[in-house]
């Protein structure tokens, strides 16, 4: 079979507003063949997304194609006039974006958006056009394929919207479709759901791919060739089977490396002596406890009856789908929104619910990182200032005084001091978060929130900012509220786990206990969504209870019964859906909270285990 | 992501050599940034000088003629009642950029802070303001202006006041808009500096004013030529500046007649306030560039 698609010398610059153009894309060439998906995988600035681009002849403002080809068919692209590019673009070639939320307009019906490029291309009439978007989303699989498109882009979820967009870049049956990123924002359980319906799609319409991301595990699952990228240079190409198996560069194995893989359930339950010394030191006294606490935004309840407890250096992982309260539990924490009913006190004396309430010294313990570096960082202040602030605010520290430890805090977070007088758009993103981190730092706090710091942060960058996360409390013995919804960071990191669902604890205990094996049934569904680095995991995961029936379902938040009922695989009806769980401790310091009893959980956890043997 | 250019080695990248190229270019000033320095310390020199640098004094009767173009004793010619109007020019001069600048920093100052306000502390604080602002902008500003002046009686510091207080309701609304829009697109460090246990003012003046700068910057060179214009209005319908003082505002609309008979007598005062306002939005246009270029990247696109 022919090439679909050839690039050949592919060079691309840019340059910063008034600057120099240099080189960000260096000689790149590949080619693809119909059916077939081919995985661009790097860290941000790799320029995976630049080339991406480049296959349709775009180039962002400040970049230009400045060498190579482009080959759809023979026909270079990059040759094309404007009109002649336009006409590819949407009707031969796709893309589809990172962020659907984005993509979509809000105030037009999801049909008129999916149809607009085959109307617009004058491929179809419109009829036909609808027609052939509804046949799309029932391959999608997404629910009420025939009413779907009558709805507006924030009536369906994040993950049915994700799916929208594929059949938006698929309504005109293009020869090549390029995803860039489309996954990422998600959360694992709907991130499954995705790549299922992307790879059927992708098999089924006989389209080639170009798959952009930075997550190897999920490249294992959807592509059949992989191009390793590091600052614009190809370092490595071939086969999926070749690179996951057997990576030959040394950067490739540096991008392995950076990956932290759940424990796997098999394990039995280790008595780690580390944990349980933790354990007693919290029994003893807690530094920072959360108890009975019900939060509500309006007349909206988030939270409902969290109890939790923070020892000194001890890390609490908190883990849970987006929408679950995890970052409100933050924001209850630092006294942003105040609780409903409920009580959180910091070594035994209550805190007040608001900021306002409290004391200097009560704000200085308490510290909060926000997940967007690039959004908790005032892009008008330089990095100076930022840190300067707490230490005025908290130390009263005089200018001299401040100024030297604005140094002394850039090297605790590994930043040159010279970064004082930057501002924080000069920074990348690692850079940003450390900076972010180093103000929380400022305040010299006991206890630091931590919502999301790692997750828009690419894997190598993310393991070196946990790593110094760990040094720190080390360093500092300071105790974290680590809030993210990558169960598999928050293994590696966290002493003891917090499982949310809507609202509520599902689960809590020593990380150990709680995920080797898992209990209950969610922590069960979410430590299976978590993508492995092997090819052929996604069909495995598919045939399992929890997947099939956890997946593809909406959150919802109710005041009776369980809130996992509608997705859980052992649920029982009449008692799981009308009647509040009880509390189950499965060892010391474990708790669940389930109807089953823990007997009949673990045998659950044998039989899926069996299934996915079979 | 094509400004984020570090690889696995991030910590260490690229230090040092870019930050002072850009702070360099912004405090460059431009050739329009210049032009426009030049024009405004001219008008302000000839605001302060006017008493040593008139021929005449601002009402003095120097011609029996009316309408008189260009001649040596009146080097501009005279107005309707053949007053010299290159004096008239000179002291207007005083009043109308005093005038209008105070105006305008009154209302943007006034408009900026309870914007502010309503937008951090919401509730019924903002329902307050917000519905009072409506209730303001309700009226046409002429109209209130006039019921306003005409209850309390006309001077000039109820002329500024009046004007402030209704441009402020324009100011008012932007700022909050931009204030809400910060928060809307969450712009978290306005959180941390709250959970940090900052007050309102430090928010207001330290994290939200520096990244609302933009729009309120354009709007003042906007509003400034709107308030010269408005007071002009108002000394028109014999409220403003009462004569014999002059304001170029005044000055064209007195001396609208002398088109008929080819006198540039209202041509020249409209000619000066073409000057002023094209050299403060010059001067906002080069404001609003150099403060786009400190932020590179993506906060832009």
């Amino acid at each position: 079979m022919s090439d679909l698609l050839k690039v050949e010398d592919l060079w691309v610059e840019g340059r910063p507003p008034g600057g120099k153009y240099t080189p960000i894309v260096k000689g790149v060439s590949f080619s693809i063949k119909p059916g077939e998906v081919l995985a661009l995988i790097g860290e941000s600035g790799s320029g995976k997304s630049t080339i991406s681009l480049a296959m349709m002849g775009y180039a962002r403002p400040g970049c230009r194609i400045s060498k190579g080809k482009v080959l759809l068919n023979g026909e270079d692209v990059l040759a094309l006039d404007l009109k002649g590019r336009r006409d590819i673009r949407g009707s031969k070639i796709a893309y589809v974006a990172q962020s659907a939320a984005a993509a979509f307009n809000p105030s037009m019906k999801i049909n008129r958006q999916v149809t607009e490029a085959p109307i617009l291309h004058g491929i179809m009439q419109e009829n036909v056009a609808v027609e052939h978007a509804v046949e799309l989303y029932r391959r999608l699989d997404l629910p009420d394929p025939e009413s779907i498109g009558g709805r507006y882009p924030h009536q369906v979820s994040g993950g049915q919207l994700q799916r929208l967009m594929v059949a938006m870049a698929l309504s005109c049956t293009p020869e090549l479709l390029v995803l860039d990123e489309p996954t990422t924002a998600l959360d694992v359980t709907t991130q499954i759901e995705v790549l299922k319906a992307f790879k059927d799609i992708i098999r089924r319409e006989n389209t080639a791919a170009i798959y952009v991301t930075h997550d190897l595990a999920v490249v294992a699952q959807v592509a059949d060739h992989i191009v390793v990228l590091y600052d614009g240079e190809m370092m490595e190409q071939g086969s999926t089977d070749e690179i996951v198996n057997r990576p030959s560069h040394e950067y490739t194995k540096i991008l392995m490396s950076a990956i932290r893989q759940p424990p796997k359930g098999e394990g039995t339950h280790s008595d780690s002596s580390t944990a349980t010394s933790i354990e007693e030191a919290i029994s003893a006294a807690p530094l920072l406890q959360v108890s009975d606490v019900t939060a509500a935004y309006g007349q909206v309840t988030i939270l409902r009856d969290i109890d939790m407890r923070v020892g000194n250096r001890e890390t609490v992982g908190i883990i849970g789908e987006s929408g679950c309260g995890k970052s409100t539990m933050a924001q209850v924490i630092s006294g942003l929104l105040p609780p409903v009913s409920g009580d959180v006190s910091l070594d035994g004396n209550s805190l007040p619910g608001r900021v306002k309430g409290r004391n200097r010294d009560q704000l200085k313990r308490v510290q909060i990182v926000f997940q967007m570096a690039d959004v908790a960082l005032n892009p008008r202040q330089k990095i100076g200032k930022i840190l300067g602030r707490p230490l005025k605010f908290y130390h009263d520290m005089d200018q001299a005084r401040c100024k030297e430890r604005v140094g002394e805090l850039l090297e605790l977070v590994e930043l040159p001091r010279a970064f004082a007088q930057r501002y924080p758009g000069e920074l990348s993103g690692g850079q940003k978060q450390r900076v972010n981190l180093a103000r929380a730092l400022a305040a010299e706090p006991d206890v630091i929130l931590c919502d999301e710091v790692t997750s828009a942060l690419d894997t190598v960058v993310a393991a070196s900012v946990i790593k110094l996360l760990e040094d720190l409390q080390e360093k500092l013995g300071v105790s974290y509220v680590f809030i993210s919804h990558d169960l598999s960071t928050v293994a590696a990191f966290a002493n003891r786990i917090v499982v949310l669902y809507a609202g509520r604890v599902v689960e809590q205990g020593p990380t150990t206990s709680v995920l080797s094996p898992p209990y209950h049934p969610y922590t069960k569904l979410l430590l299976s969504s978590v993508p492995e680095l092997r090819q052929g995991w996604l069909e495995d995961v598919m045939e399992t209870q929890e997947a099939r029936s956890g997946i593809a379902q909406d959150v919802k938040m109710s005041a009776v019964g369980c809130p996992f009922f509608d997705r859980c695989p052992v649920s029982i009806g009449g008692v799981c859906d009308t009647q509040a769980p009880p509390k189950r401790n499965v060892a010391q310091k474990h708790e669940i909270i389930c109807h089953r009893q823990i007997d009949e959980l673990l045998s659950e956890q044998e039989m899926a285990v069996g299934a996915a043997a079979r | 992501m094509t400004t984020n250019m570090s690889g696995p080695t991030e910590t260490t990248a690229s230090s040092g050599e870019s930050d002072g190229k850009i702070k360099d270019s912004n405090l460059r000033l431009t050739t329009t940034a210049w032009i426009a320095i030049l024009i405004l310390v001219f008008w302000v020199g000839v605001a302060v000088f006017a008493p040593f640098l008139a021929p005449y004094g601002e009402g003095d009767m120097v011609s029996m003629e009316s309408f008189k173009v260009v001649e040596e004793s009146s080097f501009l010619g005279t107005d309707y009642l053949g007053r010299d109007v290159l004096s008239r020019i000179i002291y207007g001069a005083r009043m109308t950029l005093g005038l209008a600048l105070i105006a305008t920093i009154l209302s943007f100052s006034t408009g900026i802070v309870l914007g502010f306000v309503a937008a951090i502390s919401r509730g019924w604080v903002d329902q307050i303001l917000s519905r009072s602002v409506d209730a303001i902008m309700a009226f046409p500003s002429i109209m209130l202006a006039l019921i306003i002046i005409g209850g309390v009686g006309t001077s000039l510091p109820v002329v500024i006041f009046t004007v402030a207080m209704i441009d402020a309701t324009r100011v008012f609304r932007l700022s909050r808009a931009r204030a809400l829009a910060l928060d809307a697109s969450v712009m978290e460090y306005v959180n941390v500096a709250e959970a940090r246990g900052e007050g309102v003012t430090w928010i207001m003046l330290q994290e939200i004013l520096p990244n609302t700068i933009v729009p309120l910057a354009a709007e003042f060179g906007i509003r400034y030529t709107f308030a010269i214009l408005f007071i002009s209005s108002l000394s028109f319908l014999g409220l403003g500046v009462q004569p014999p003082g002059a304001d170029w505002g005044v000055m064209v609309k007195e001396n609208l007649q002398g088109l008929l008979y080819g006198a540039p007598a209202a041509l020249l005062p409209a000619a000066c306030i073409t000057t002023v306002s094209v050299a403060v939005n010059l001067l906002v246009d080069w404001f609003l560039h150099r403060s786009s270029t400190t932020i590179p990247g993506e906060l832009m696109e």
